[in-house]
């Protein structure tokens, strides 16, 4: 944690009410998101118990699984699940526009420009938690390898026709989600922890109810107290007040609550499945709404200017999906290959390195970190002399002499970045060290011989150098799966994954 | 006090309500009731049903099934399920039954073959108290070398479990492996049995204990011998539930606490020091990691003094750096204010 964030934590401590850690929102939030809010059964990863899902607030849909046990039943709730998830999901496939991608011909091995689609826009699916992202990829992981009665006519328990979509899709968008600045699938409390420091420890902030309290207390309240209101609050039977944002139940919920209507369903008792499903969207709606309060709280700040440029990347991850899913490829592996692994590595690196960057340069309070510890020079320019590279064809090369209010440059920096006003990178050697400090301009200033008008700093201007790269670039490229050298497995089999074995006692 | 319980005071050896409390056997969960600070934890029914219909599922066929794992995961070969000896452990009282527990060990170290101690009782002197532990099993191989057996309801998926759950199980069979040091040689790896993927099949994996076990033992030694806390308490003050609420957070109070976040998943007393750390403003309460970096302020208001501070302390880094922090993040919110 920077001292910043900490100076933040402690200032909410005293007011009792949550400090900004951000000036900006640095997360792309969709205007018509889809929240999926589920619950599962305790001690048994994947068994869902119900959900709430939708696009509109107002409307959420409620699905429950009355006897989590029940394989019939837990069959029936994934395919309404699907049915409502993969309309979301494919709601955006149609509207593409045309980009140039760069190709290697497979037969010349020449490098040629081919136009490929790409999507307008990408849906977008909030989840409360972590954990709820988790349980996403539990679900998907439980359903994409199953078999419908339409591709396997013997299967014992064949799955509804969806639901297998519906797991690569899930599969799909979690994976997303372990990209750092990736906004395909979201979880709301790591969205507010970003934006907002409370008064206590990160550990406590994942409390999503306890956390909007401290954001935004109720009227005539601290947000310490309707936080502790909100994590520990029991009515006469010992019911927390405010129920977790799940995907776990509460002990005391399954124990007195849920128990016995479970108990009475399999006893077959008339109402008993609509007197479960009360009791779960009882458990469920709190939170729901929490998303949505959540979602308006995060609206009220600017979006960064970034994210424009972090979606489109989203949108690519969700065109090449659907393109996979349209050309009949078999379900994501269980495993990597070791290729792919390594892909997906560099790709989540860079994309940290990416959003580390691009987060300070949209956010001075973030930039303000990264100057305290000493990764970023924000000063004033003292003198511009222009010069020329030597060569047949001189280039500008001005040197701009500046002095920071943030100490002297590291020893042996040779290079500085700054953004430019454009919205392009400038990068700069350094000439001169010390308190006052010069750097040679090298970039950034178009082709002619007098530099592009806005391109270099005037006298008595304000720059914010950065020791870091605005657009970090991967390593070395890697071969293709097929060309995967024996050291790490050799080519991966291609054969497509069989479904999971069915046990008597499985629980999916 | 379980091998749990341990492992989370090796975690937090400077706790010294916890050693005190947890030795003198108080029932932590009444305490932090009466002083008006209930824990949260519970089971739930459904996870206490599948994890006991998994374990009983593992532990069946006379530990044959068991036994097999074990044995596909060191190379050995398979024994008959009839030759896998079952020792009956009964005793009256925990010491009663660790007594026994030794003895089986020994036995069935001398006859050689396969034997299964289900349930067995360990004893561990925890800072100058006896601590007696029940692992889920042991297993002592031809060679008289013994296996933790950790058994849990988490599913291995795809061979991979969470690595949280992983760490914790890994830490409570170090416990036990440091338990059984005088009784037996231990293996240095543990099995973990878990149901595989979606399914309630068993599947294991080897737990390698080398770590743990050092570490654990290490901060086992470090506890603080339980007389040399006990001589805080002022004399007469008890921790029985029946004084009166003044009394029992008097003597709860005499006791210091070493409070952080981390505690609240671990210890009953967790959200009464909880409340005595934020009332008293203590900078651990904002999280472990704070303290480090806020070198000798020990307070959210000493904290807050020497970001607003007027001048540049003399000899304070940490107190110069705050200053700096909260001078930029001034400048940074105005800035973003204007825009």
């Amino acid at each position: 944690m920077s001292l910043i964030s900490v100076l933040a934590r402690a200032e909410a401590a005293e007011s009792g009410r949550a400090a900004p850690l951000a000036t900006v929102r640095h997360r792309h939030l969709a205007a018509h998101p889809l929240v999926l809010v589920p619950l599962t059964t305790a001690g048994e990863d994947a068994a869902p118990l119900g959900a709430l899902v939708g696009t509109d607030r107002g409307a959420p849909r409620l699905l429950t699984v009355p006897q989590p046990r029940n394989r019939e039943l837990r069959s029936t709730f994934l395919a309404a699940l699907a049915e409502e998830v993969l309309p979301h999901i494919e709601s955006a496939a149609e509207e593409v526009e045309y980009v140039e991608r760069k190709e290697t011909e497979p037969e010349t091995g020449k490098k040629v420009t081919v136009q490929a689609e790409l999507c307008l826009d990408a849906p977008q699916l909030l989840v409360p938690n972590p954990a709820g992202v988790e349980f996403l990829r539990l679900l998907g992981r439980a359903t994409r390898f199953r078999r419908t009665a339409e591709e396997d006519p013997q299967a014992a328990h064949p799955s509804p026709p969806r639901v297998p979509l519906l797991g690569r899709w899930l599969s799909h968008y979690a994976e997303r989600a372990r990209v750092p600045g990736s906004s395909l699938l979201l979880p709301v409390t790591e969205l507010l922890i970003r934006h907002w420091a409370t008064g206590r420890s990160t550990l406590e902030d994942q409390h999503l109810a306890a956390l909007l309290a401290w954001i935004a207390p109720p009227p005539g309240t601290t947000g310490e107290a309707a936080a502790l209101h909100a994590e520990l609050a029991r009515d006469e039977r010992g019911q927390l007040l405010v129920p977790p944002a799940g995907p776990s139940t509460d002990p005391a919920f399954d124990n007195t609550l849920l128990g016995p209507a479970i108990d009475r369903f399999d006893a077959g008792v008339a109402d008993a499945a609509a007197d479960l499903a009360h009791l779960v969207e009882a458990q469920l709606r709190p939170t729901w709404d929490a998303v949505w309060h959540a979602v308006d709280l995060l609206r009220t700040l600017p979006p960064a200017a970034h994210l424009p440029a972090r979606w489109r990347r989203d949108r690519h991850s969700y065109t090449h999906h659907r393109d996979r899913v349209g050309a009949g490829e078999p379900p994501q592996p269980r495993r990597d290959d070791a290729v792919t692994a390594a892909r997906k590595l560099v790709s989540r690196e860079q994309s940290q390195a990416e959003l580390d960057a691009q987060e300070a340069l949209d956010d001075p309070l973030t930039m303000a970190e990264r100057r305290l510890a000493g990764e970023a020079f924000a000063g004033e320019v003292l003198d511009v002399t222009m010069a020329y590279s030597e060569g047949k064809r001189p280039m500008p090369r001005p040197l701009v002499t500046c002095r920071s209010e943030d100490g002297p440059l590291p020893e042996g920096t040779a290079r500085l970045h700054r953004a430019l006003p454009s919205g392009g990178e400038q990068r700069g050697e350094v000439a001169e060290h010390g308190e006052v400090f010069t750097v040679r301009l090298t970039n950034g200033m178009g082709r002619s011989k007098e530099p592009a008008e806005g391109s270099v700093p005037e006298p008595g201007e304000r720059l914010c150098w950065t020791l870091f790269e605005h657009a970090p670039r991967g390593g070395p490229g890697l071969p293709e799966p097929e060309a995967t050298p024996w050291t790490h497995g050799g080519p991966p089999a291609q054969l497509p994954e069989p479904p999971d074995a069915f046990t008597p006692e499985d629980r999916l | 006090m379980d091998a749990r319980a341990l492992a989370a005071l090796a975690a937090n050896p400077g706790c010294h309500r916890r050693a005190l409390l947890d030795a003198a056997g108080v029932d932590k969960r009444t305490v932090a009731e009466r002083l008006g600070a209930p824990a949260p934890f519970g089971r739930s029914q459904f996870a206490f049903a599948r994890g006991h219909s998994f374990e009983s599922g593992v532990t069946a066929e006379g530990g044959a099934a068991l036994i097999r794992l074990l044995c596909r995961q060191t190379g050995e070969e398979q024994p008959e399920p009839e030759s896998v000896r079952v020792p009956e452990l009964n005793a009256a009282g925990p010491a009663a039954r660790a007594g026994r527990t030794a003895l089986e060990l020994r036995a069935a170290a001398a006859r050689g073959g396969w034997s299964l101690l289900d349930h067995p009782m360990l004893s561990l002197p925890v800072a100058g108290a006896a601590v007696h532990l029940e692992p889920d099993a042991l297993a002592v191989h031809p060679d008289g070398s013994v296996t933790v057996v950790e058994i849990k309801s988490f599913p291995i998926l795809d061979g991979s479990a969470d690595a949280a759950k992983v760490g914790a199980a890994a830490r409570q069979a170090a416990v036990y492996a440091l338990a059984l040091e005088d009784l037996a040689e231990v293996r240095e790896r543990a099995l973990l049995v878990c149901p595989e993927d979606f399914s309630n099949s068993p599947t294991a994996a080897p737990l390698d204990l080398r770590k743990q076990c050092a570490a654990t033992r290490r901060q086992l030694a470090r506890l603080t011998r339980i007389e040399e806390i006990a001589e805080l308490v002022p004399a007469g003050a008890g921790f029985a539930p029946s004084s009166s609420e003044g009394e029992l957070a008097e003597a709860v109070a005499s006791v210091p606490a070493a409070y952080a976040p981390e505690c609240l998943s671990t210890c009953e007393l967790a959200f009464h020091c909880r409340s005595k750390a934020r009332a008293a403003g203590a900078v651990e309460a904002l999280g472990r990691s704070v303290r480090g970096e806020l070198g000798g302020l020990r307070t959210v208001e000493e904290v807050l003094e020497a970001a607003r501070s007027e001048q540049e302390p003399a000899d304070d880094p940490a107190a110069a750096a705050l200053r700096r922090a909260a001078r930029l993040r001034d400048a940074a919110l105005a800035e973003a204010a204007c825009r």
